[in-house]
């Protein structure tokens, strides 16, 4: 019923505005065309100005209301340098807008139709558009050189020193698997996935270096120390968003990316910082990759270094989450895994 | 001869209706098949691809009032929407599955089938012909076939909308391995297979037309048009049509890989997957290789949708301001160096895909020197609109308006062609405030603003003012507090394609905005209802057109006569001798490009 009304009440609406605007239309012919014009213009002319002014203070409204709640600080070095850049840019980019906006507004409020008044002749000029060149390819090669200074400082290879973590994406969560000891992790193939064997990744458990690789739920990484991200993903293109540290990198399967950074405040500093008791790093799955996208939730956990050894002490190797009876036993089930995979690639 | 040509269609003015059916019939006669379904007539077939632009453009604006629905109001039922979409809306919540669908739709009708055949579909058929003064296109059965071949493409897309398993909802770009891989998501099945048909249909319809436009604008000018002297709309559709020419085949190959992959077992795209609880034997495939075939289309698209509106724009300006266009080389130049260029940039939108980096350098400078040639284009429409005397008809206020939303908008293409920002505000709000402003507002303005003003060209009658007026001012200030508010959204780093972000911590603090921007949505569709509603209403009750030249302008097309008949004009096709942009030159309010220079007067 309510529906119903609601649509009535629209239809209604339209059908007075229909007809005043019929009506506006008798007028003008009874006034008479000329002055039914002048009026129009009158109007219009004060309302680009209006807008001009409303849309200003709108804007300055509009960032008073929301800078709040854009992410503050970046937390990451990294991130630093995008954070710049984007100043460098709001600033030219703000400028630019300001002035053509007000240029824009002003010219058309104040060359509106006037009787008696004769438009300027003016077909070109070589010197305005000399000019209009050259400004703007001055400021756009000042933020090309800035952007791919930075951009080639974010691609770098990661520091020798950095940890490594390996995030693949699935619909619809993360994979988390850490190196362990050795720093290094074993191989995998997709032929060896077999979630009721505690094996989501596929790794291979004949690769010596799998042994003591662990998995984990949520990223731990240690404040202050670089970290190299080792991207993937077992069925479509997913992305690692990291918002509070400016990165993003596509996930996508057979093709593995890289990313590394390094945070700069613990996740209880930034707790504090933003005065935010729930305050998460969160990873968000940025590229569309079905109907679960939006709740591809991962959690990043910063910490001390002691915090992280704690963790890292906790967690058991996923070798033996796969290997529930003792290591010998299980090496038959291996080899069968490895005639599989020698079957699927012939 | 020119002079006999004007003489005669002076004529025709005076005896109105009479003259022209007796034209009519002096022709030949049409049957209704032939007048209005399948005809041959550029000025028919406009039409036909603005009707059936304006029918999508409800469907798509609509789909996107319902996810804005569930946008901001999360917790809300909606029992309406149940009895309208059924068990995708089970108790008047939309489900995340019919949530994917509707934005996919959403982009695809709104990207190919409203401002791609909607807008230069219209607007080139329209005015081509009638502008460089030709009779029709090089080809009027290819054209009459453009539209049809558009038509099956509307059929099969809009029959994907009602299948079992739903429309395609992998996004409008239709990435591998999602849309490759049936199993990868429900609208991955036959929906992506009938998507795929229906933008084959709607290539073939892009080139048919396309390579009419120019083959036209090459070589049917009427005597004394020499490229230098057709009006900037034609430049602007020319360059259009050479896009699509040269990029929708390659859109195709990249479908017709897509297909295979699906359906004949090979691996373009597919490497290394795990889905439904087995591994895929497929192996050495790359999706990063969609990506590339579908931007080489995917970027020249989106100045395929923005430079016939620039060009209206640019004849609209110079025609209300009553001042020729300023620098009309340099406007031409532009827009060639936007036609090269747009060839060049198609993996800014792949920065953080692993594309290499020093690859990606490159397509950071080539994108940002877009901004030159665009700049160039924003200070000479400002330059032209100085010192005129500009009357504000509603087409005149929506070019004013596209010129706000082309530099808001363009603007924040200088921080995403930026590789280093783009790794922060990739796939985020800021992405969706850039492209809606600049290629989504910006072309539907000028999209509207060249059917307020060659409205009375198509149907000889005017559209409604008032209506147009607050058509005008509602949608400008309504766009602006949709999309301004998002590009905090994005720098948040809130991603776009999100059904629902009441779980996430970083993303959760703008459901207030979000509400507002979704009241806003919904208030800016109705009044998008009421253009269609004048656009319907005024071709059968609108004000008469009563002089043949209402806007005084200096083209050719208001040369001919009022009611339109085939093969344009009555006699002769007139003479050129001027470019057409004299407006107040030496005293006089414009001078049409019939008239010859005068023995002291310079040519432009």
């Amino acid at each position: 019923m309510s529906g119903f009304l609601a649509v009535l009440v629209v239809v209604l609406i339209f059908i007075v505005i229909f007809q005043i605007a019929k009506a506006s239309e008798y007028v003008s012919i009874l006034k008479g065309e000329k002055k039914a014009r002048q009026q129009s213009n009158r109007i219009n002319g004060f309302l680009l100005i209006a807008f001009l002014v409303l849309g200003l203070i709108g804007v300055y409204y509009c960032n008073d209301l929301l800078k709040g709640k854009i992410l503050g600080e970046s937390a990451s070095d990294q991130g630093e340098g995008v954070d710049k850049l984007i100043y460098v840019t709001l600033l030219i980019t703000g400028v630019v807008f300001v002035i053509t906006q007000i240029l824009l507004f002003v010219f058309a409020f104040k060359y509106q139709e006037k009787e008696g008044r004769e438009a300027f002749y003016f077909p070109h000029s070589n010197k305005l558009e000399v000019i209009w060149t050259v400004i703007p390819a001055i400021a756009l090669t000042i933020l090309v050189a800035f952007g791919l200074k930075h951009w080639f400082q974010l691609t770098s290879d990661a520091p020798a020193n950095a940890a490594i973590v390996e995030i693949t994406g699935k619909q619809f969560n993360w994979l988390i698997r850490y190196p362990g000891k050795d720093g290094q992790l074993g191989r995998r193939s997709v032929h060896l996935i077999d979630p009721a064997a505690s094996n989501e990744l596929g790794v291979d458990w004949n690769d010596p270096l799998s042994k003591d690789d662990f998995q984990a739920t949520e990223v731990h990484l240690v404040v202050g120390k670089p970290v190299k991200f080792v991207i993937g993903s077992r069925d479509v293109i997913h992305d690692v968003g990291l918002p509070q540290f400016r990165l993003k990198m596509d996930a996508v399967p057979g093709i593995p990316t890289t990313l590394w950074f390094t945070p700069k405040f613990t996740t209880k500093q930034m707790k504090e910082k933003t005065s935010n008791p729930d305050f998460t790093y969160e990873i968000s799955c940025d590229q569309m990759c079905g109907s679960g996208h939006y709740s591809m939730r991962g959690v990043i956990v910063v910490e001390t270094q002691a915090e992280y050894d704690a963790w890292v002490a906790k967690q058991p190797t996923q070798y033996s989450l796969a290997h529930p009876a003792d290591a010998p036993a299980a090496a038959p089930k291996a080899d069968s895994a490895q005639k599989t995979v020698a079957a699927n690639i012939k | 001869m020119s002079n006999e040509a004007t003489l005669h269609s002076q004529q025709e003015v005076m005896h109105g209706a009479g003259a022209h059916d007796h034209h009519d019939h002096g022709h030949h006669h049409e049957s209704f098949i032939s007048k209005y379904v399948f005809s041959m007539d550029h000025k028919m077939i406009a039409k036909q691809f603005l009707i059936t632009g304006i029918i999508w453009a409800i469907i798509g604006a609509f789909f996107s009032v319902l996810f804005r629905l569930q946008l901001g109001y999360p917790d809300a039922t909606f029992p309406w929407l149940e009895s309208i979409l059924g068990h995708w809306a089970k108790g008047g919540r939309i489900s995340p599955e019919a949530y994917y669908a509707l934005v996919t739709m959403h982009g695809t009708i709104l990207v190919f089938f409203v401002l791609t055949a909607g807008l230069s579909g219209t607007f080139s058929n329209l005015l081509i012909p009638l502008q460089v003064g030709a009779r029709d296109m090089a080809s009027p059965f290819m054209n009459c076939l453009s539209y049809w071949f558009f038509f099956l493409a509307s059929l099969v897309m809009m029959a994907s909308l009602f299948v079992q398993t739903g429309p395609a909802s992998g996004g409008w770009t239709m990435y591998p391995p999602l849309s490759a891989l049936g199993d990868a998501s429900i609208g991955s099945k036959i929906g992506v297979d009938l998507w795929l048909t229906s933008m084959a249909l709607f290539v073939v319809s892009q080139l048919l037309g396309g390579l009419n436009y120019i083959s036209t604008i090459l070589n049917m000018r009427a005597k004394g048009m020499s490229m230098t002297k057709m009006p900037l709309t034609i430049w602007s559709f020319f360059f259009t049509a050479v896009l699509g020419v040269l990029s929708f085949p390659v859109l195709l190959s990249g479908f017709i890989l897509l297909l295979m992959d699906r359906h004949a077992g090979t691996s373009f795209y597919l490497s290394d997957i795990f889905i439904a609880g087995k591994a895929l034997a497929n192996e050495g495939g790359s999706a990063i290789l969609y990506q590339h075939l579908f931007w080489f289309l995917g970027h020249p698209e989106v100045y395929i949708i923005i430079l016939p509106a620039m060009g209206m724009v640019s004849e609209v300006l110079a025609v209300s301001s009553r001042k020729p266009i300023f620098g009309y080389l340099a406007m031409v130049g532009s827009l060639f160096a936007i036609c090269i260029l747009a060839f060049l940039v198609w993996a800014h939108h792949m920065f953080v895909t692993g594309l290499n980096p020093f690859l990606g350098a490159f397509f950071v400078l080539l994108t940002l020197l877009i901004a030159v040639p665009s700049a160039i284009k924003v200070f000479n429409w400002l330059t032209t609109i100085w010192k005129g005397n500009i009357n504000f008809t509603p087409a005149s206020l929506f070019s004013i308006g596209f010129v706000s939303t082309f530099i808001s908008g363009g603007l924040t293409g200088i921080w995403l062609g930026n590789s280093s920002i783009d790794i922060h505000l990739h796939d985020t709000y800021f992405v969706i405030a850039h492209f809606h402003i600049v290629m989504g507002v910006s072309a539907f303005f000028g999209m509207f603003a060249g059917i307020y003003h060659w409205f009375p060209k198509m149907y000889g009658r005017f559209m409604n003012n008032t209506l147009g007026y607050i058509h005008f001012w509602v949608t400008l200030v309504g766009a602006y507090c949709i999309f301004w508010p998002m590009h905090y959204e994005g720098m948040a780093g809130m991603p776009r394609r999100y059904f629902d972000y009441s779980t996430w911590t970083s993303f959760n603090q703008f459901s207030g905005l979000n509400q507002f921007i979704s009241f806003v949505v919904i208030l800016v569709f109705a009044v998008q209802l009421l253009f269609v509603f004048n656009f319907f209403y005024s071709i059968f009750k609108g004000r008469k057109m009563t002089t043949q030249n209402p806007f005084k302008a200096t083209t050719l097309e208001w040369t001919t006569p009022i009611h339109g008949i085939h093969g344009n004009w009555p006699g002769e096709i007139p003479e050129v001798h001027r470019w057409a942009y004299d407006y107040s030159k030496d005293g006089r309010d414009f001078i049409p490009q019939t008239e010859p220079l005068g023995p002291n007067e310079s040519g432009h």
